[in-house]
């Protein structure tokens, strides 16, 4: 007879014995990144900012990595999560480059493998914190997708991860159109990444673009936007409030 | 090639460097019946005879579509040829779950090739009897393998394998400088007379062959009897008013189908050749 009181839940997944072993919430974290389509491939922008908490701890995060000839990863959440989803990626396609055979993964097939590993995660209840971003060009056709750390997955013209998809998204629906130029494209991601940057706490002002053509990946230097403070709303922000604030 | 103290297991060599055990698996090929695969820039045809042990049971299958853009067809030990698929056609559809994107057939064809060289180095297995036409396309265009039970792949314009197969890559090797152009038709075509080829005189009609089909926007498919028999009809007629073929044997040979009223045999008189 077993007269042990099992307080230990049925699964090892579940409980105090497991939490050491699994995710449960982010640490350091980046903000987000918005992405689109423009006429020779994929534009992206992400901040360079890791959080830790409230705190504006790391400044010069890169959240955007070429991954393989064809695509382009972007994250935004837990950075360890990006950093170790980039080791899984760099292993995919050190197999695929070793076949040595013409064929090579596209970035519809790298989202793909993206969501089953992420779905996969989610699923043991060990999830990767990241909201990934994942756009590139190959045989002409352009790609962008999004999928998540529970594993939602899709396709879009534009994409964006965490605030992006409230506060980028609606300018980017108004005013994305097919075949925008590289000017016009960087154009509108600094709109959205300036609206970003006065409204989401965690946002730093110092960013990269990055260019995914047919020709390869370009990510720009780190730069600043610039910002306009004066507006007197700012100056003095409770005149004409009623009540405490 | 004769029985001797070296050929019992797979796992030891010969003098001369050899392993007969395989080279036997690859008489087992040469035993089946006749299996045909020619490409063009963007389509592969597959063909091969289909003879029924007996007037009361069916015949085997030979053909084997693995996935939208891969086909096989077999010769040899078809049991052999039926796993094998199963395992392509695992291999595809788990790919396709991954990366929600066809497998390229080149990959499919070295880890095909991969799997038949294990059983040639384990002492508790043996080769696959069993000899691969595998059909698909990917990236670079349509292509065409042949996989052995050694373990070796090699791509093809075009190949026989099988039994009588000669004859067939006699025919194949006079036409294979212009499949590269070929229209899909044609090359359909072209694989219905390399079969006939290894007929040895037999009438072709669709009841003993299989023909299938791959190609850019064309996924793989097995040809209908009614298709298939149509085809035969159409240049079985042409053949008469052509009178093409360098080899005498063949222009009697057509001459004398069409006299015989073509595909059916009706009071077949036998050849005079």
């Amino acid at each position: 007879m077993n007269f042990m009181a099992s307080t230990q839940p049925e699964n090892r997944l579940l409980g105090p014995q497991s939490d050491s072993q699994r995710t449960l919430y982010p640490y350091v974290t980046g903000t987000s990144v918005v992405a689109l389509k423009y006429k020779d491939g994929i534009l992206m922008a992400a901040d360079m900012g890791g959080s830790y908490g409230s705190t504006l701890r790391y400044k010069s995060v890169e959240r955007m990595k070429p991954i393989g000839k064809h695509s382009l990863l972007g994250a935004s959440g837990e950075i360890s999560d990006f950093q170790e989803i980039l080791r899984y990626l760099d292993e995919l396609i050190l197999y695929d480059n070793m076949w040595d055979d013409g064929n090579s993964l596209g970035p519809k097939e790298v989202h793909n493998y993206l969501t089953r590993v992420m779905y996969n995660r989610r699923n043991k209840f060990n999830p990767l914190w990241n909201s990934l971003v994942l756009g590139g060009v190959k045989n002409g056709q352009k790609y962008l997708g999004m999928v998540n750390m529970i594993g939602v997955n899709f396709e879009d013209n534009h994409v964006a991860t965490g605030f992006g998809n409230h506060l980028a998204r609606p300018i980017l629906r108004q005013e994305w159109h097919e075949n925008l130029s590289f000017e016009d494209g960087v154009r509108l991601l600094e709109k959205c990444m300036r609206v970003l940057l006065y409204r989401d706490r965690s946002a730093v002002n110092k960013l990269q673009i990055a260019k995914i053509t047919e020709e390869g990946v370009t990510i720009s230097q780190p730069y600043s936007l610039k910002t306009y403070w004066e507006f007197s709303a700012f100056k003095n922000p409770t005149q004409g409030a009623v009540g405490s604030w | 090639m004769f029985r001797n103290q070296y050929d019992t297991d797979v796992t030891t060599w010969s003098p001369a460097g050899r392993l007969f055990q395989v080279e036997y698996a690859m008489e087992a090929v040469k035993q089946g019946s006749a299996a045909i695969g020619l490409r063009s820039k963007t389509h592969v045809v597959l063909g091969c005879v289909n003879k029924a042990n007996s007037e009361l049971s069916s015949h085997q299958k030979k053909i084997f579509k693995v996935d939208d853009h891969i086909g096989v067809a077999i010769a040899g030990l078809t049991a052999d040829g039926r796993v094998l698929s199963r395992y392509m056609r695992n291999e595809c559809i788990n790919y396709s779950f991954t990366y929600e994107s066809p497998l390229p057939v080149g990959r499919l064809v070295v880890q095909l090739a991969d799997k038949a060289q294990v059983c040639t180095q384990r002492s508790w297995k043996r080769p696959y009897g069993v000899g691969l036409l595998v059909a698909g396309l990917d990236e670079s265009g349509a292509h065409l393998y042949y996989n052995c039970p050694s373990g070796n792949y090699f791509e093809y314009q075009a190949f026989a394998i099988g039994s009588r197969s000669q004859a067939a890559k006699t025919y194949l090797e006079r036409r294979f400088e212009n499949f590269m152009d070929s229209t899909r038709d044609d090359l359909v075509k072209d694989a219905l007379m390399a079969i006939r080829e290894t007929l040895q005189g037999e009438t072709l009609k669709s009841s003993i062959c299989t023909v299938a089909v791959i190609g850019v926007g064309e996924p793989f498919h097995i040809l209908d009897h009614g298709t298939v028999q149509q085809m035969i009809d159409a240049f079985e007629i042409a053949g008469e008013q052509e009178g093409p073929a360098a080899e005498p044997d063949a222009a009697a040979r057509q001459e004398a189908a069409a006299e015989q009223g073509g595909s059916t045999d009706e009071g077949v008189a036998p050849m005079d050749i």
